[in-house]
């Protein structure tokens, strides 16, 4: 017997490699990227309005009263489009939503919010994403709730469904 | 009816992989002297299988030319206003269709070796076809119970949903056949290897029949890369020609492999020497293909490379690994202690020089390995890390660099034993070259230490390339050796353009308002101006760059940022100036408010020569094959004309005379 263990290594390091694999696809995958700015007070902005029918956004305008949400989004996101009436229903519960605009033009904005619903109190323009990065968003649409000393409390990942809007209603009155 | 007829060319195909692996294997139950009853299927099954398969994936050619809406996947996939030329290369932009062609591949390769291997006995033969066919009717089941082409819709679309924009360029069109062809072309190696070694037939004969198969996926694995490297570079506009990706990773661990085994295979058949070695590489080639299908289509990983990711797939294809690979390694395991050991070599010979080639080249792909799946081992822990460059680059080198010194010297060694001093003006000579080129870099500017070894060694490699012609009349010198001198040079001028592309290029980024002049290396840049343009499936915005060198006639071009309403996404389309000595590389982004444009230029010195390089390797690959080939059919036609004469003369009454 030439030292025949050693023809099993590449064996056994197949099988911690598959055993590996195989755990890895029961995981769920997480494909979203959490704000590290969580629990962190927003920076400063001031963004100019995204078109002519609504003042533009700043961070003074989410500080004091209420919890607000902050939605990130875009004329041209398709998802956009999905979470309009779970933002309306939100606006009818009382709740204040501030808009950033990604990447817009304002007759896209306006056509945009006459088509499918504006829930907004303000939206103000993002052109180059600035404000989306520095609050740690990475794509539309997210949602942010802010609480009245403007620190950012919790972050929606990607459209709201209907399913969603009691837990961000429950993060609201948290913020309270 | 296309699809259908695909449809039932597929499990025909499938029933066929069946009969070919039952009656192989059976083969395998006779006693050594006879036949078993069976074993008569196994090549002819082999063959119409082969020739189904190739069936099933021109149907879908043909569905998705005309774009048949009715079909899911040309639904998913196509788009009726796309050019035809996107259409057809469509067939292979996605998951199932890639798929069919990799199945496709692997039923040919099958097909081929039934057809016209005749040289090893009939059990190897018939145990290697088994395999497989074995592995064929894993990857049969995986298209037809879960990723099924050939699905109709309920209701015919009315538009499909187009292809990844990324997607619609020439690249596409060559770059993935190609390497699915090299791919699945390493899966007759991994059979041969399997029958040999059920069959305990490890010897130089069977390396003869091997290398031929290994060395032309070895090429094809060698274009793919080269052709998808420069696609990479001009598509995705980032300036990069290597990112470390998982996917391209998933092309380069094959290619490692490949490399390694086309060497230990070559040694094999010359000197009889390296027989588990040999096998273990063809194993693990072909474990490195299927690898890279799991990782890329499983999302275990994330990519750039957005394939249809789907975790059901994903478990099915591990399924498939676990089989394949799992019972390889097994059967490895089982009987690699019977195979007897080859002959012995002295620790400086021809042969110690290729064995230490092949265990940096595995250093080499073990580096890549552990890189690639180790974000999937930390997320199991759930801390997420990204390996990139910083990893890669230093820790691939360190074992390139010594591997790249010794092929250098590797060829002019003997077979079997030598002797350093034998060599001494040669290593004196290539030690100098490489020590001046780097002295002199040194001192003319700070640059990285990886170029400035990449620098130093190309044209000492370039050199030690071209020196096993010396002395030599060249019109003697066989064309497998003219191969091999080609394909070392080729890897001196790789070498040569990624250590130029890492010291040298010059990256300038600015906002330019139209009229403005930018300069970056020889060129003054001008950005004239920037004006829509539509295209027959998107609308871009285009800057007109006219570029002077060295203040000399102005050139046009003409970068565009595209954006494709069909599916909705936009890509940056680069514009290269190309000139003997390096590209210059012009990408356009977004407008400023104050309406200056974001314009990124670079210029990268003997860039091209990276490609030029790979070409050059495929190309000795290319004349190694055909040397081969030409050798063996010599020597077959002298055995056959041998045997006439000797019936001849047996005919005649007279004594037979022995063979040559």
């Amino acid at each position: 017997m030439r030292n025949r263990l050693f023809l099993w290594v590449p064996l056994a390091l197949f099988a911690f490699f598959a055993g590996l694999a195989a755990f890895m696809l029961t995981q769920p995958k997480d494909e979203f990227v959490e704000s590290t700015m969580i629990g962190q007070p927003l920076p400063d902005f001031a963004l100019k309005p995204a078109f002519g029918g609504l003042p533009g956004a700043a961070k003074a305008d989410l500080v004091g009263g209420q919890p607000r949400l902050l939605n990130v989004w875009a004329s041209w996101c398709l998802p956009c489009i999905a979470e309009a009436p779970q933002l309306e229903e939100l606006r009818q519960k009382g709740v204040e939503i501030v808009g950033i605009a990604i990447r817009d033009r304002p007759e896209d904005v306006a056509d945009f919010l006459a088509r499918y619903g504006n829930p907004y109190s303000r939206v103000g323009s993002d052109p180059i994403s600035e404000v989306q990065l520095a609050i740690g968003s990475s794509g539309v649409p997210e949602t942010f709730v802010i609480d009245s000393k403007g620190i950012i409390r919790y972050q929606h990942i990607g459209d709201i469904r209907e399913s969603d809007v009691p837990k961000l209603m429950a993060e609201l009155e948290k913020a309270r | 009816m296309t699809a259908e007829i695909g449809l039932a060319a597929l499990w025909l195909a499938a029933a066929l992989a069946v009969l070919q692996m039952v009656s192989g294997f059976a083969g395998l139950r006779a006693p050594a002297d006879a036949a078993h009853p069976l074993a008569i299927y196994t090549r002819p099954a082999a063959i119409v299988q082969a020739c189904l398969a190739v069936l099933a994936f021109f149907m879908l050619l043909r569905a998705f030319a005309v774009t048949d809406l009715s079909l899911k996947l040309v639904a998913a996939n196509s788009h009726s206003m796309k050019p035809f030329i996107y259409k057809v290369t469509g067939t292979w932009g996605n998951h199932e269709g890639s798929m069919l062609l990799w199945v496709g591949v692997l039923a040919a390769s099958g097909g081929l070796l039934a057809r016209f291997e005749r040289r090893l006995p009939e059990r190897t033969i018939g145990a290697t076809l088994a395999v497989q066919g074995f592995v064929a009717l894993g990857f049969y089941a995986f298209l037809l119970l879960s990723s099924n082409p050939f699905e109709r819709l309920p209701v015919p679309a009315a538009e499909g949903s187009g292809l990844n924009p990324l997607l619609q360029d020439i690249g596409l069109a060559v770059h993935p056949p190609t390497l699915y062809a090299g791919y699945v072309g390493l899966s007759v190696a991994f059979s041969l290897a399997m029958g040999a070694l059920l069959t305990r037939e490890v010897n130089p004969s069977f390396a003869r029949v091997m290398r031929p198969w290994v060395l032309g996926a070895w090429v094809l694995l060698t274009l793919g890369i080269t052709a998808g490297s420069y696609w990479a570079y001009y598509e995705l506009g980032w300036g990069g020609w290597w990112f470390w990706d998982p996917v391209e990773n998933a092309s380069l661990m094959p290619w490692l492999a490949a490399t390694a085994l086309m060497h230990s295979v070559s040694v094999l058949a010359a000197r009889d020497a390296l027989r588990t070695w040999t096998i273990m590489l063809g194993v693990l080639a072909f474990s490195m293909s299927m690898l890279g299908t799991f990782l890329v289509r499983s999302g275990v990983l994330t990519s750039v490379h957005a394939f249809a990711v789907d975790p059901e797939r994903g478990a099915f294809i591990l399924a498939l690994l676990a089989i394949n690979i799992g019972g390889a390694f097994t059967v490895f395991a089982l009987r690699a202690g019977a195979v007897a050991e080859g002959k012995r070599f002295a620790a400086v010979s021809r042969e110690s020089a290729l064995v230490f080639n092949n265990v940096m080249l595995s250093a080499i792909l073990a580096i890549v390995l552990l890189g690639t799946l180790y974000p999937l081992l930390t997320e199991a822990f759930d801390v997420r890390v990204s390996v990139g460059p910083p990893y890669f680059n230093p820790a691939a080198a360190m074992f390139a660099i010594p591997m790249l010194l010794v092929m250098a010297v590797g060829p002019l060694l003997r077979w079997r034993e030598d002797k350093p001093a034998r060599l001494q003006f040669e290593l004196a000579l290539l030690a100098s070259v490489a020590i001046a080129v780097i002295a002199l870099i040194a001192v003319l500017g700070d640059f990285p230490l990886l170029p400035l070894l990449g620098l130093g060694l190309a044209p000492a490699l370039a050199l030690a390339a071209v020196l096993p012609l010396r002395g030599r009349r060249l019109a003697r010198v066989p064309v497998a050796t003219w191969g091999m001198v080609i394909a070392h040079f080729g890897i001196a001028v790789s070498l040569f353009g990624m250590a130029c592309e890492g010291a040298f290029t010059e990256e300038r980024l600015a906002a330019v308002a139209p009229g403005g002049t930018e300069q970056v290396g020889d060129f003054a840049v001008t950005l004239d101006s920037v004006a829509p343009v539509a295209g027959p499936n998107w609308t871009a915005i285009e800057a007109t760059l006219s570029v002077s060198e060295d203040g000399g006639p102005p050139v046009i071009l003409t970068p565009q940022a595209r954006t494709f309403w069909s599916p909705p996404q936009s890509t940056s389309e680069s514009a290269l100036l190309t000139r003997w000595n390096g590209q210059l590389y012009a990408v356009i982004g977004n407008q400023t408010e104050d309406g200056r444009w974001q314009v990124r230029l670079w210029w990268k010195p003997f860039v091209t020569f990276i490609w030029l390089g790979g070409m050059l390797v495929a190309l000795g690959g290319v004349l190694a094959i055909a040397g081969r080939v030409r050798v063996d059919l010599r020597r077959r036609m002298a055995a056959q004309k041998g045997a006439e004469r000797r019936a001849d003369l047996e005919a005649l009454g007279a004594q037979p005379v022995p063979a040559e």
